[in-house]
This record gives C-alpha cells, structure tokens and sequence, in this order.
C-alpha cells in the first residue's frame, strides 16, 4: 500500500489559498499599496458618506430616546425586549466569526485563514460594538449604564451577580476587550512594515507610533507567536461562551420558547452562520473592488460556504428540537408556543425564517453557487436576514402571548426602532470602510508565510 | 574628530535558510550577543540564537489572578458584604458564579499575555540604533538581518567582519549606537 502511495500522484483538486507566482515583495506591496499608494476612489466617498449619513441617523433616533425615553419604540408589557434585543443578540452573533476564524481556525492550522482573519477581527469588533450599543440604550437611562459594573458606591449596594443580564456584561466585555487585543497585537508586525514603507511624515509617525518600535527580531517572533497561540487558546473558549450566555439570559427564565437545555449549542452554531455569511458579504465585493482575487481564492468561499452550510444543518436541528419538545413536553404552553409559532399572528415570519436559514442555504450543496460570488453574496444576505427573523421569533413570539392570555400583546416596531437599527448597520460599514482604507485588510506577514520561498530548507 | 561608537554589525541575506545557517553558524562560532531580523516568524531561528521565554508564565499567573479574584470577588460581595435571599438558596451559590469567574480568567490571561509579550520584547521601542541603518528598512518586507552587538566578548572590529563575510551575505553595514 506504502510503495503504491509513491505512484499515484497525489493532485488537489481545490483552488490554492494563494494564487502562485508571489514572492515576500510582491505580497507585501500589493497589499500595503492599498493603503498608502492607492488615491482614494470616488465611490469609496460615495459609499463611506452614504453609511455617515446613516450613522448620523442612528444618533439621532438614540438623542431622542435620550430625550423622551423608551416609550418612542415599540415595546410594551408583555414584549419588553423588542428591537432592541433582537438586534444586540443579530450583531453579537455576526461578531463571532471574527474570532472564528482567527482563533479556532489558527488552532487547526487551517492555513487558508491567513487572508480573511485581519478583516474578519475588524468585522468582529465593530459588530460587537453595534451590538452593545443596544442593552445600553435598552436600560432607559444608559447614563447609569456603569452601576451593572461592580464598583464601590454610596449606595452601598453590589450587582446581583446570579443574575444571567450581569453575566452577559462581563462576557460581552470581555469579548470586546480580547478581540480589540488580538486584532491589534495581529496588526503590530504590519503596521512597522507600513512604517517604513510609506513616504508621507505624517504616515511615518502615526504608523511607527502604533508600530510600538517593532523590528522582527527573532527573539521578539519567538515570544509573539507563543502569545498568539495562547490568546488564542483564552479566545476559543471565550468566543464559544459568549453566545452560551446570550442564550443564558433566555434560557434561565421561564417564559414558554426561552427555558430550553438546546439553547446555547444552538445559539453558538447560529452565530457562526450568520458570522460567515457577514464574512462572505464583505469579502466579496472588497476582493473584487481591491483586486485581491489572487489572496481571498475560491477557496475561500468554498470553504466559507462549506462551514454555513454545516452550521446551518446545526441550526435546523436546533428548530427541530424546539418544536419536537413543544409537542413531546405534554407542556400545554409549550404546544401553544409551537400552535402559535405556526398559526399566530405572526406566523409569516416563523415561515420566512424556515424559508431563509434552512431552505436557501440547501443551494450551497450546489457547487457552481459555492464558487460564484454573486450566487453566494445573495445567499449570505438571505441567511443574514434569516438570523434576524430567528432572533425576531424568539424574543417577540415568545413574549408577546405567555401563560395568561389576559396579559397578551401585539409588538409593532416604530420608525425610531428602524431608524436606529439601520443606523447601526451604517455606522459598521462606516467603521468597514475606514478599516479598508488606513489599515491593511489583509494581515501581511501572515500571508509571507504561506509562500513557498518561507520554508527553511535544511542543508 | 568625534567617533560615533558601534552598536554591532549587520550582514543582510536574501532567505530565510541563508539567514537561519548563518545564526547557527554564528553561534556556534561563540557569539552568544547576537540577534536576527526577519519579515514573518521563523521557529528554526529562535532555537539558532537560543532565547528565553517567559509569556506562558505570564500568561499562567495572569489566569490565575483573574480566575481567583473573579470568584472571590463574587463570594464577598454575595456572601459576606450584601447577602440577599433568593429563595432560599445558599449565598455562596457557586454555580452561578463558575461563568463571570471563567470569563475574569480570560480576560486577566488576555491582557497579560499581551503585555507580558510587549514588556519581555522591550516595547514600545520607538528608537533602536538598528533602525540607523537604512537598508534595515526592509526586514519588514523581504530581506534578513543577522547582527552581532559589539558588547559580545568575541566581538572585534575587523575579526567579526571577515567572520560574517565567510558566512556569504549580500552586504555588511556597521550600526552606529
């Protein structure tokens, strides 16, 4: 059998994760000329004002809420949660791929991760920071947003620490926090190289501020890669914990849809197909706008496409289990959740989020969609907007008709919950848009590694 | 006339095996000052100039200061300084204080990982006299530096030039300090 292996050459069908014929030169200026030779195009203007604008819009409908108060949206008793955390829980789990990839990944030594993670980390935290701009704003008065932190005060009192809401505080800022880490510690070794290979002072300084004096010393090397790899060991527990506590601050309370042992599996795995379908969606206009197919191949939206699809499977089950025990429970609450699921008043969205995040997403088995970029960007936007409804679905149809039905309600969002909902998607593609244009999109030394001439031959 | 003194000297190389051979040779010619730049991490060339390296420690005592006061934290505020009833459960409930424990460790390690690397690297460094020599500018594009720092007690003017000049590199530059 060994002496057989010799014969048959051995040929990869997949595309390379980086197209041949680079050298440490030709990486190195194709992907740092973006930043500091490229003159700045007139629809990245257009593109970037259209999203300030946006952005403009969302601290507008958040100075009014300031304002006026919560009363403006649409929540009410019984649905309390509303727009606000339908979309906090939609923007955290987008944020998850980020640290996906860069750290999960970089622990399988999936190598083809080197020319997404620098932009899915950027993606990450903007998405977490549009994600915690919610429950700020949620509490009602955000101004008093600190007392959820531990501190010592004249009122002499402490958080309530068995409380799901405190432990969501402390894992989304710790999410925040080591993701800011990691992609900034990640960016070190580029931005020197932007250092000295800009011409502009101003350039010059800035990057060689942020740069911290780095120099690519062996020694320096050594330790750097042993605290990337042990943050991201901290970041690959982290990263599966934070959608476990989302999904705690339902799953600990009662309400009939909420106290489910499936939750935090389910959560996770929902975080990740949106994640990557946000991936996908960014990744595919930037390589074609940037001329980076060379870097970010069809391999790597095959592959993206392969984890939304699995993923995707893993949410299927996870609505497969929630309506199997809402009929094997015998609980008459939980039958009225899935009766009012699939009959209620809004029982077109339950339908559209099946349509979106377990129908589309079969077309991915297709392989001439997984390679073609439109076919993917529409299906990433489908399972985007999919992930929305699932998080609409839990937290209004599970709320809005509990276990007295003298105390049922209707949810209508208002023009603020849109206002500032939109506005937080224009202020992530505002980041987006600054990210791609003073920072490299792609992390540089890491794809230096991947070239063949990286190898150290032995003598 | 003012003499500048020397930091050490510099040979550049064209590859990463050129420039691991070099270290290797270099250090078992008895240089033990010696230091090497490269544009993307090399394991081959840490092992060839030996170096220390304490961010698993780090990392470890940071874990533990943010695992075991995140717990104590909780257990004193709960328990001892502002014990509330919820029913009927003790007020040293621990299980639901596994999460913002595990989530302190994460956090104290993080940090003390990357701090840990940056203080033990020296950083932030904005000055360092390798940066003096302008050819330096691309270690952090495609080219490799090997130096020896003129505190080495084998160090020599002439005779560390014609060693380096033996190990074939593309060029030799003095670095003033």
């Amino acid at each position: 059998m060994a002496e057989r292996m010799d014969d048959v050459e051995v040929t990869d069908r997949r595309a390379p994760v980086i197209e041949p014929g680079y050298t440490f030169g030709t990486v190195t200026d194709k992907i740092s000329a973006i930043v500091l030779n490229r003159p700045t195009s007139t629809g990245w203007f257009i593109g970037f004002g259209v999203f300030f604008l946006l952005t403009m819009m969302m601290l507008y409908a958040i100075g009014y809420l300031v304002l006026k108060g919560t009363g403006i949206w649409g929540i009410n008793i019984p649905v309390g949660w509303g727009f606000a955390i339908v979309n906090f829980v939609w923007w955290i789990g987008i944020g998850h791929a980020g640290t996906l990839i860069s750290a999960i990944l970089l622990l399988l030594r999936q190598t083809w991760r080197n020319s997404i993670n620098r932009f899915a980390e950027a993606m990450t935290l903007f998405a977490v920071a549009a994600a915690g701009i919610f429950p700020l704003i949620h509490t009602g008065r955000p101004w008093l947003a600190y007392w959820l932190f531990p501190y010592p005060n004249t009122m002499n009192y402490w958080p309530q620490f068995r409380s799901p809401l405190l432990w969501d505080v402390f894992a989304v800022s710790t999410y925040f926090t080591i993701s800011l880490l990691f992609w900034f510690v990640g960016l070190i070794p580029d931005l020197a190289t932007l250092r000295d290979r800009s011409e502009n002072r101003w350039a010059q300084m800035i990057y060689g501020m942020l740069a911290m004096g780095w120099r690519g010393s062996a020694r320096h090397w050594h330790r750097y890669e042993t605290m990337y790899l042990l943050l991201a060991g901290l970041a690959t527990p982290l990263v599966l914990s934070v959608h476990t506590v989302v999904s705690f601050d339902f799953a600990i309370a009662i309400v009939p849809g909420w106290h489910t042992t499936i939750f935090p599996p389910y959560f996770v795995a929902g975080a990740i197909y949106s994640g990557f379908a946000m991936v996908l969606m960014l990744a595919i206009p930037i390589r074609k706008l940037y001329g980076l197919e060379d870097f970010i191949t069809e391999r790597h939206l095959q592959n993206s496409a392969k984890v939304m699809l699995a993923t995707g499977w893993i949410v299927a089950y996870g609505y497969g289990i929630e309506a199997f025990m809402g009929w094997y429970s015998g609980n008459r609450y939980d039958s009225f959740l899935l009766w009012n699921r699939l009959h209620g008043p809004y029982a077109f969205f339950y339908y559209l989020l099946l349509t979106c995040n377990i129908g589309t997403p079969q077309l991915l088995w297709i392989r001439k969609l997984r390679t073609s970029s439109v076919g993917l960007f529409l299906v990433s936007l489908v399972i985007l907007v999919g992930m929305w409804l699932e998080r609409f679905v839990i937290v209004v149809m599970s709320l809005h008709r509990d276990f007295l039905n003298s105390s049922w309600g209707m949810y209508y969002p208002t023009r603020w919950d849109w206002m500032t909902y939109i506005g937080t998607i224009g202020m992530f593609l505002t980041a987006m848009f600054l990210f791609v244009r003073i920072l490299p999109m792609i992390s540089i030394f890491e794809m230096r590694t991947l070239l063949p001439e990286a190898e150290v031959k032995s003598e | 006339m003012k003499t500048t003194p020397i930091y050490g000297l510099m040979a550049e190389f064209d590859s990463a095996t050129d420039l691991v051979g070099a270290a290797r040779k270099t250090h078992e010619a008895g240089y033990k000052k010696i230091d090497a730049y490269s544009p993307f991490p090399i394991e081959d060339l840490a092992e060839a100039i030996q170096c220390s390296n304490y961010v698993p420690l780090v990392t470890l005592i940071g874990a533990l200061i943010g695992g075991i006061s995140g717990y104590l934290m909780q257990y004193w505020m709960m328990a001892i300084d502002y014990p509330i009833n919820v029913g009927g459960r003790p007020y040293n409930s621990w299980p639901a204080f596994i999460v913002i424990t595990f989530e302190m460790t994460i956090l104290f390690g993080g940090i003390f990982a990357v701090l840990g690397m940056l203080a033990l690297n020296g950083l932030p460094m904005p000055y360092h006299p390798v940066f003096n020599v302008p050819r330096f500018a691309m270690a952090t594009k495609d080219r490799f530096f090997l130096i020896v720092f003129s505190t080495d007690p084998k160090y020599s003017p002439t005779g560390t030039r014609q060693f380096l000049e033996s190990l074939g590199p593309r060029s030799i530059s003095e670095v003033p300090s």
